[in-house]
């Protein structure tokens, strides 16, 4: 027996990074202070952005990558990974942020699309992607194209955690289901979904999803993060929950507290006491259709 | 015997999955009190700042220590490995270890996760290779006296032992590879295993 040269960009090596932020939150910043505001808190991870999702809601328009200044300077000033969105199917922007260095790709439905029939090849790439999912089938393709963490989407920019619900509890129901067929079933429920035989065949054996799986779009409290965790989710996002808050340092820290102890109500009600202003929440009813980011991805 | 994962964050739910292949009794500990019960103690990787960060919000440090004073075995897997050492290479300002085992170690010694590999190890007392997980790793810069050094790579400490701690700076729980789980249940802990697993 003897050691062997390193294998970069293995499998085991991209979904192993999403297994390591497992029972954590990521925090979404749009500079260096934030960033570091979101380290100190204990977040596993950033979310380097030039806006946060309800001010991309707010701005409207064409919401692209964020400059690679913006992310640079954020990659370079903390030690916990850096995470940066690229437009769905816009694979130059993905080559982009790899070449920048940041740890996790977020083909994200939170920016424009740039293509409205693919996604990026993620298997192309080195550096992992996280991809959102609202329901068992898209997740599951998003994993066929080399997504190595998912994320169900919920409605990002709104503090109102509804979707985030739905999605993760579509996911769980549609997993379920797939437990209890029988095998010459499995054929027809992967017609159903729209996702390939093998990883409908895995799920319905395993029970779970391949990857792991966090929650975003809407969080804005420690209860709504406890919430998720206690759904099924192995960690949470939070986008403009923190940053659109009156004290988001103190809010940061106690989101990832009730994340850790997510079952424990002593805790939750503790670091939930005096957290200031929650972000000003839209109700998704209040959204025109074509301007609900969910459903974006295909 | 109880063997404690700490479960604040990262990758714990794969080591209770690891021991409890081996038919070992694994607790997830999220309050200092449960260490009373562990022969042993897992500290998983995931983020070093973020667990540490825990660690010291709900009170886990001077507990860790005395139980480790009285003996309990300690194994801390990369974000763990980091946790475990006496010196940290390259920490966040103020990153606070458990001070268990006369090394340093620096953190993301490899660089980004574009760094991040596996490979096959020589580990010692096991006779086929042990394939190494790294994520952002640590490596074990040095060491003091009376550290024993288990692995290298590429010339790097990877794993090495002091007494009843044990530090790997790769993830033997996410290879389902049991033997790093049973060299330290039965050579760190002590314990022998019951059943065919344990052979």
């Amino acid at each position: 027996m003897s050691e062997t040269q390193r294998e970069i960009g293995t499998l085991r090596v991209k979904t192993g990074l999403a297994e390591m932020l497992k029972g954590g939150v990521i925090m979404d910043v749009v500079t260096v202070e934030q960033a570091k505001i979101a380290e100190d808190a204990g977040a596993v991870a950033v979310m380097a952005l030039e806006r946060v999702p309800a001010d991309i809601r707010a701005a409207g328009g064409v919401a692209r990558m964020a400059d690679p200044t913006i992310v640079e300077s954020i990659v370079g000033s903390v030690s916990i990974p850096v995470m940066a969105k690229c437009r769905i199917g816009h694979f130059v922007e993905a080559q982009i942020l790899e070449s920048l260095g940041v740890d996790y790709i977020d083909e994200s439905e939170v920016l424009t699309p740039a293509d409205e029939e693919y996604h990026v090849n993620k298997l192309d790439f080195g550096v992992p992607f996280v991809c959102g999912c609202r329901n068992l089938g898209e997740a599951l393709r998003r994993i066929s194209e080399g997504a190595a963490m998912v994320r169900t989407k919920g409605e990002p920019g709104t503090g109102n955690v509804v979707e985030a619900v739905r999605h993760i509890r579509t996911v769980n129901d549609e997993i379920a289901w797939l437990t209890g067929l029988r095998s010459e079933q499995l054929f027809s429920a992967a017609k159903d979904l729209q996702a390939p035989y093998n990883l409908v065949k895995w799920v319905a054996e395993n029970g779970k999803l391949p990857v792991v799986n966090f929650s975003a779009g809407g969080i804005a409290t420690p209860a709504d993060a406890a919430l998720m965790m206690q759904l099924g989710c192995d960690g949470v996002f939070v986008g403009s929950g923190i940053f659109k808050s009156g004290d988001p340092a103190k809010r940061a820290k106690a989101i990832v507290e009730a994340t850790t102890h997510f079952e424990d109500a002593e805790v939750i009600a503790r670091v939930s006491r005096n957290l200031g202003e929650a972000m000003v929440g839209i109700n998704i009813s209040d959204i025109p259709d074509a301007e609900r980011m969910q459903e974006r991805g295909w | 015997m109880k063997v404690g994962v700490l479960a604040l964050q990262g990758a714990f739910r794969e080591h209770i999955y690891s021991l409890e292949a081996l038919d070992v009794g694994a607790v997830a500990v999220r309050k200092p009190e449960q260490l009373d019960a562990c022969v042993g103690l897992i500290i998983p990787g995931g983020e070093s700042t973020a667990i540490s960060k825990l660690m010291a919000s709900y009170g886990f440090y001077a507990p860790i220590q005395a139980r480790h004073g009285e003996g309990m075995a300690v194994w801390g897997t990369c974000a763990g490995s980091i946790l475990t050492a006496r010196v940290v290479v390259d920490g966040i300002e103020g990153q606070k270890s458990l001070e268990l085992m006369d090394v340093a170690v620096r953190r993301n010694a490899y660089g980004r996760q574009a760094d991040s590999f596996e490979a096959d190890l020589e580990f010692a007392g096991l006779s086929e290779a042990y394939r190494g997980i790294f994520i952002r790793a640590p490596w074990i810069e040095s060491v003091g006296e009376g550290v024993e050094v288990l692995a290298r790579h590429e010339g790097h400490i990877v794993a090495a032992r002091q007494g009843n701690c044990l530090s790997t700076t790769f993830h033997p729980e996410l290879t389902g590879d049991p033997r790093v789980h049973r060299y330290f249940i039965e050579n760190v802990i002590g314990s022998q295993l019951r059943g065919p697993q344990g052979r």
